[in-house]
């Protein structure tokens, strides 16, 4: 069994189906890419594991436990362990970007001060943009904003990360320091992963396996090798698409 | 037509429910003190300038208007517990209530729900926090805390506002003039007022959250709510007002 376990999920929006019956395995330590095309539903299937949508019917797993229906303290609890970064890095608008990332920090009350203060350091030179710390929200760029989301996901030091398109936005040369950097903190942290994303290259660095999302099911599985072999006709057209 | 009622129905239960759940959250902790601090401080900054222009304005033109009127019955010394009856009873807390909707209800209705659309609530809910408290309930204290503070400020530029008209007007002693207009009042013209100047502000907050929280539609949708919500709020305190007062007047007199 994965540290991810998601079995015949289903999710519809007025009666619209999007996840008609989504079966993913991730295991423990591993990066799972899902590629799709766009409003498929891979957004929503990321909230959806962690919680944000309620499913019609399935079961989702998260180390061993289940998520549907389950108790909102409880919720509240299996997030903090969690980390994600949103598509549209959801910055918080009423607090400059040192609040935005202290904000998780100081809400667990795990570390002093100075440690924060620390983090926060770390995190901003991980994702370049040290020069940024004062700046709010609305005075960033697309792609800055991207990566301080991605900063303030990471901050907590999460088992497992939900990335929706985490280089969308950004230049190729960012975009690929932004690949290299979570594959680096997946190696360092043995994080457990889910990215979805439309860049094949980002794919290609931060991927173990990847999963195409299409009509509600995922219609591939396998290593970006396999894909490349696939027979499927979506699948080639995407890849020729890539 | 039907459509319309049980629309009507759905949203009375569903605030009803919102509300609720913000009573019921208050009561529990964690308090979130700080933000509630928060809050006070920048609604209460945010309505102060508008809310004591319009207790001053009150004072004065219902001084202008009265003397004559308690003139034509020779009752000119009354002036002053005229204003500060009808500033205790009902033009204080309705008026105040009625400015803060606008500038505070419309305010939180349109920040929730840019929050909403923009999925910084989500962000929240991701991080392990519970959002309702953490944004709803915290906003909902503040308004409920707020008003009574604006209404008593309100009622007491308004008596200053009538001692400027009546100076204008005759010659009349500071002394004499707040007398008359503090000993008029009775324990039961202020309490209930004060009541009912926390409920409006519990409808101002639980409105206003309301109608940001569960934003949906983008951010076309932020604009209808914070309509929404002032038009709401407004009538559901008007509404409000009127059951109260026949009630403070069939218990009290
Ligand atoms: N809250 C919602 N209410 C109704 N429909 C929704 C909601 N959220 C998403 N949808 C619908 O679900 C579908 C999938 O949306 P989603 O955001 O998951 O797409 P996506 O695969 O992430 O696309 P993209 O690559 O463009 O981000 C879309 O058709 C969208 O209209
Ligand atoms: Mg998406």
């Amino acid at each position: 069994m994965g540290m991810i376990d998601i079995r015949h999920l289903q999710i519809s929006f007025d009666g619209v189906p999007i996840l008609r019956d989504v079966n993913l395995t991730v295991e423990k330590g591993r990066t799972l890419v899902i590629l799709g095309t766009s409003g498929t539903g891979k957004s929503v299937l990321l909230k959806n594991i962690i919680g944000l949508i309620a499913a019609d019917s399935g079961s989702i797993r998260i180390g061993g436990e289940e998520i549907i229906g389950m108790d909102p303290e409880d919720l509240y609890k299996l997030r903090r362990r969690m980390g994600y970064l949103f598509q549209g890095a959801a910055l918080y608008d009423w607090m400059s970007v040192r609040g935005n990332l202290e904000f998780p920090l100081r809400r667990r009350e795990l570390l002093d001060e100075g440690e924060i203060i620390a983090r926060v350091t770390e995190q901003l030179r991980l994702v370049g943009l040290e020069d940024a710390i004062d700046k709010m929200p609305s005075q960033l760029s697309g792609g800055m904003r991207k990566r301080i989301g991605l900063a303030r996901a990471l901050i907590t030091r999460p088992e497992i990360m939900l990335y929706d398109e985490p280089t969308t936005g950004l230049d190729p040369i960012t975009g690929r320091d932004i690949s290299h950097l979570i594959q680096h903190l997946q190696e360092q942290h043995t994080l457990t992963s889910i990215a979805v994303t439309h860049d094949i290259a980002c794919a290609r660095i931060i991927a173990d396996r990847v999963a195409i999302l299409d009509k509600g099911v995922i219609c591939f599985e396998g290593t970006l090798d396999d894909m490349s072999g696939s027979t499927d006709t979506f699948v080639k057209r995407f890849i020729a698409a890539a | 037509m039907k459509a319309a009622y049980l629309r009507f129905a759905g949203l009375v239960g569903n605030t009803t429910g919102f509300a609720w759940r913000c009573l019921r959250d208050a009561f529990r902790p964690p308090y979130e003190s700080k933000e509630i601090l928060k809050h006070l401080d920048e609604l209460g900054a945010k309505s102060l300038p508008l809310v004591g222009t319009t207790g001053l304005m009150i004072g004065l033109i219902i001084a202008i208007q009265s003397r004559p009127v308690l003139a034509r019955f020779g009752a000119e010394m009354y002036v002053p517990a005229m204003v500060s009856i009808s500033v205790v009873r009902e033009l204080g807390p309705i008026l105040t209530a009625l400015m803060v909707t606008g500038r505070v209800g419309s305010g939180i209705s349109a920040e929730l729900g840019s929050m909403r659309v923009t999925e910084q609530i989500d962000a929240l809910e991701v991080s392990g926090i519970n959002s309702f408290r953490y944004l709803v309930v915290t906003r909902v204290i503040a308004c409920t805390l707020l008003l009574p503070l604006l209404t008593g400020i309100v009622d007491v530029l308004a008596i200053l506002g009538a001692f400027v008209a009546a100076l204008t007007e005759t010659h009349v002693s500071a002394n004499l003039f707040f007398h008359s207009a503090v000993y008029s009042l009775w324990l039961r013209d202020i309490i209930p007022a004060i009541l009912k100047t926390v409920v409006f502000g519990f409808i101002i907050g639980v409105i206003g959250c309301r109608q940001g929280y569960t934003v949906t539609g983008g951010t076309a949708g932020v604009g209808h709510a914070s309509t929404n919500a002032v038009v709401t709020a407004s009538l559901l305190i008007l509404f409000t007002d009127l059951v109260l007062a026949k009630l403070t007047v069939l218990l009290w007199g």
